[in-house]
């Protein structure tokens, strides 16, 4: 063990994205742009997000800021959907949206040759959408297949009770995709008007990464983003605080003809501006994740063989996500999985972390650091990280120091913060609890 | 050193290597290859390869169960496994100075795995557990279904999961059977690409894996599937509010010179397919089937499949029905497409935008490390790393003649298999 202690010392940090290799300027309409050339590289991935999501829909219209993603690439004032996609297909490239609670994402990827090219159509598609009545009518009838086919999914399904009753009369306890009976109360007066208040340069960020010259796609983004203004944007409403989780709060969904169950336990977690939010990573990693699903997958699948996959997670945006563990057994299992991982969490917040795990642990996230950075997408990613949570443009290359810094008393009082096996959301999905033999 | 930039020998033991030096990021991709998959496998022991995937994670005397996933990430790496009807793959991505881990333990587990009783008891209820997940889904439950339906003697009939009565009778003298005939150098390519000198790194690799005794493996003959007289059907009910269309045709090996001209068929009619093995595809909304299915408001999706494979095996078209729509209305479109198709002659144009497409795809996949390394292990299971190298050059041959001569030979009722899954009908209880 003692030999990866230091591990990160090995690393030449000089290697990762840093001030002397990203390139970043703001744009006087509020573009931030981010740039990292890489001329091994015949491709460039474009990728970004924009201030402002899903937060500003009403309930009842639960999908609406996903739908109004959905409808961009359907046709523009001077673009029909098919000419749009065969630009793009017809050269191998792609570019797709997606939404979250508090942002909208989108990602391109071509030949670098052809980055004017995406660059154009993107400004396009979020500047001119035509939202066509025959193309709503259609991406209609394929989200309503699409949640019909996700409520009849165990994990999905778990997951949405879990948020349901972690988030009451909050945001986050409602999926971003919606339900059937809210999707079918959005029209396209209701999208046009979500567009017009949300999509817009302030607090755009683009990232360009690939075989592309950082000056010349800087020229690129002002002349085909630099233009941009739109007077109606407006800002994120703020979220509304949380009731505290108490007691053990267990529901159970049935869906008929199903054979295994998902389960779905924990309760909020921090969001990554949360100090110790690196503490949590870590230690989150000891719980559920290192190795084979880290302390919880050794007891539930690898010591009691119940499931296939047992292992927790941690959300950590920019609010307060879930920490959460997750397991997907036979119905007879289901209260023993639940015992089992509420004793794993209740040592580790008793007794928190080993010193051997969470060095192992630091080594892994300093370690495996250089083959996040390997792609173009994976060094996209990360400017887009550093840049929405504003953690400098030397993040990484501080990290190794920052994930070595951390110790078990940290890891320990973050778990304590934020886990409780006695407070704690507990959400059952599959064919119907059946009566345990252990 | 081939003139490709890759180093490819073969050890005493029979053990073949395969090294390219790619320098653009500090990390090793190293892949070991074992010609064993479902396609091995007798009624009595389906899912026998997976399951032995399974346990070459309990451990070695060297390295104790619950270790190994340890030393892996200690070491800032990544590892997994997978199982395939014709191959086992397991590969460890690393920081290119630990290249040395992935060979100890590789080559260690190549013939010292335990398969403890107790280990094969706890990991037979969740390879159990891992199935069940599967039947969760319509989709797993329609493509079993007409799998084994297109394969009546062939053993591509089952699924690599294997079924469940022998995934409750297989015993752990099976698992250590099967293990110790087929986990042998002769058997194996170790493929590896990344930031390293392929001379020093050969040394090790003889270091590792030069005492490793060889041994033969149990011929495997596959038996050969009959032609097919007539269309066959499938209906597979259950729970749920959406139906799924799965067409499938027997399709030509990965090796023959067929498949290549019928995956830009398949590019065609439901989109490009990816060579990336870690992702990195593109939309298909200009595939002759989105636009007659999908923007006929008939289907939610459409997709099709051509896996490579040593014996001939299946190209499928499958599509997810809308819920205001009818399967046999999917059907009867995807049919008259095939009918164009078969009548009308492609514009080279079309052709021209396929292996376009085909190409930036595989330019994307050429920065991956473990892109590149998946490809030079994964061509020796079906054919050989040639089959890789010359790709681009035989794709860009492919003319519309070939296109119609394949839909011609393959794309016939005579030689498919419709499966339609029809739900029962959804009820939510919460």
């Amino acid at each position: 063990m003692a030999k990866s202690k230091h591990a990160h010392k090995k690393l030449d940090v000089s290697s990762f994205p840093g001030p002397e290799t990203v390139h970043r300027h703001e744009l006087e309409n509020g573009i931030t742009f981010l740039a990292r050339e890489n001329f091994s590289s015949p491709s460039v991935v474009i990728s970004g997000f924009q201030e402002g999501g899903s937060l500003a829909e009403p309930p009842d219209q639960a999908g609406l800021a996903g739908f109004m993603m959905s409808m961009l690439m359907r046709g523009t004032k001077t673009r029909s959907f098919q000419e749009i996609y065969e630009s793009i297909e017809s050269i191998g490239a792609s570019l797709r949206f997606g939404m979250g609670k508090h942002n909208y994402s989108f990602f391109a990827k071509g030949l670098a040759e052809d980055l004017d090219h995406l660059l154009e159509l993107l400004s396009d598609v979020l500047r001119n959408p035509s939202f066509p009545k025959g193309q709503f009518d259609r991406v209609m009838a394929e989200k309503v297949t699409s949640l019909a086919i996700r409520d009849q999914n165990t994990g999905a399904r778990a997951n949405l009770r879990f948020n349901a009753m972690t988030y009451p009369d909050h945001p986050y306890s409602s999926p971003t995709s919606g339900y059937q009976e809210t999707i079918r109360n959005i029209d396209l007066k209701k999208i046009r008007t979500y567009h017009r208040n949300l999509i817009g340069p302030k607090d755009f960020v683009i990232s360009i990464v690939g075989g592309v010259n950082a000056d010349s796609a800087l020229e690129s983004v002002r002349r085909f983003l630099g233009g941009w203004t739109n007077s109606q944007q407006t800002t994120q409403p703020e979220l509304p605080s949380l009731t505290p989780i108490k007691g053990l709060k267990r529901e159970s969904i049935t869906l008929d003809g199903k054979i295994q169950s998902d389960v779905v336990l924990g309760g909020v977690g921090p969001s990554r501006y949360h100090p110790e939010y690196l503490a949590a990573a870590l230690g989150n990693n000891i719980l559920g994740r290192f190795g084979m699903y880290g302390r919880i997958g050794s007891q539930v699948r690898e010591a009691a063989g119940l499931a296939y996959y047992a292992a927790s997670s941690l959300a950590g945006g920019p609010g307060p996500g879930a920490w959460k563990a997750i397991a997907g057994v036979n119905p007879v299992n289901i209260d023993r999985a639940i015992d089992l991982i509420r004793d794993e969490i209740r040592k580790f917040i008793t007794d928190g972390v080993t010193q051997e795990e969470l060095t192992d642990n630091q080594a892994y996230f300093i370690g495996s650091l250089p083959l996040q950075l390997e792609s173009n997408e994976g060094v996209s990613g990360g400017l887009i990280h550093v840049e929405r949570y504003g953690l400098g443009l030397d993040y990484y290359q501080r990290y190794p120091e920052i994930i070595s810094s951390i110790s078990r008393e940290q890891v320990l009082e973050v778990a304590k913060e934020f886990l409780s096996p006695d407070d704690m959301v507990v959400a059952i999905a599959g064919p119907g609890e059946i009566e345990g033999d252990a | 050193m081939g003139e490709n930039g890759v180093l490819q020998t073969r050890l005493r033991n029979g053990l073949r290597v395969h090294l390219k030096e790619i320098h653009t990021a500090p990390v090793i991709s190293c892949w070991i290859w074992y010609r064993v998959g479902s396609r091995n496998e007798r009624p009595g022991v389906t899912g026998i390869s997976h399951w032995v995937e399974h346990m070459q994670f309990k451990g070695t005397p060297r390295f104790p169960a619950g270790t190994l996933d340890r030393t892996i990430n200690r070491d800032g790496g990544i590892w997994n496994a997978m199982t395939w009807l014709d191959w086992t793959a397991y590969y460890e991505t690393l920081p290119a100075d630990k290249v040395n881990l992935a060979l100890e333990l590789e080559s260690d587990r190549m013939v010292n795995c335990l398969y403890e009783p107790k280990e094969v008891e706890s990991e037979r209820t969740v390879i159990i557990s891992e199935r069940e997940g599967h039947e969760n889904e319509p989709t797993f439950r329609l493509a079993e279904e007409v799998q084994g339906t297109a394969f009546r003697v062939h053993s591509y009939h089952h699924e690599v999961i294997g079924d469940i009565s022998d995934l409750r009778s297989i015993s752990r003298d099976d698992l250590y059977q099967h293990y110790r005939n087929y986990y042998t150098p002769s058997n194996a390519v170790l493929a590896i690409a990344g930031d390293f000198r392929s001379s020093t790194l050969l040394k090790r690799i003889r270091e590792y894996y030069g005492g490793v005794p060889t041994s033969d493996i149990i011929d495997f003959e596959s038996r050969v599937e009959p032609q097919q007289f007539g269309e066959k059907r499938v209906l597979v009910e259950g729970p749920g509010e959406t139906p799924f269309v799965e067409i499938t045709y027997h399709s030509p090996a990965g090796s023959h010179p067929d498949f290549l001209p019928l995956s830009i068929l398949d590019s065609l009619l439901s989109g490009a397919s990816s060579l990336n093995f870690f992702g990195g595809g593109i939309s298909n909304k200009t595939s002759r089937l989105y636009r007659e299915l999908v923007e006929g408001d008939l289907a939610a999706a459409v997709s099709g499949s051509l896996p490579a494979s040593i014996d001939p095996f299946m190209y499928s078209i499958r599509a997810t029905v809308r819920s205001d729509s009818e399967p046999d209305r999917v059907v009867d479109v995807i049919d008259q497409e095939i009918e164009k198709l078969l009548q009308e002659k492609v514009q080279e144009a079309e052709v021209s935008k396929a292996i376009k497409q085909a190409r930036a795809l595989f330019a994307y996949g050429s920065e991956s490390i473990s892109n590149q390394a998946f490809w030079l292990g994964c061509s020796e299971m079906f054919a050989s790393y040639e089959w890789f190298e010359t790709y681009l050059d035989r794709i860009s041959e492919i003319t519309s003649e070939r296109i119609l001569e394949v839909a011609r030979s393959y794309l016939t009722p005579q030689n498919r298999t419709v499966g339609i899954y029809r739900p029962r009908g959804g009820t939510f209880n919460g």
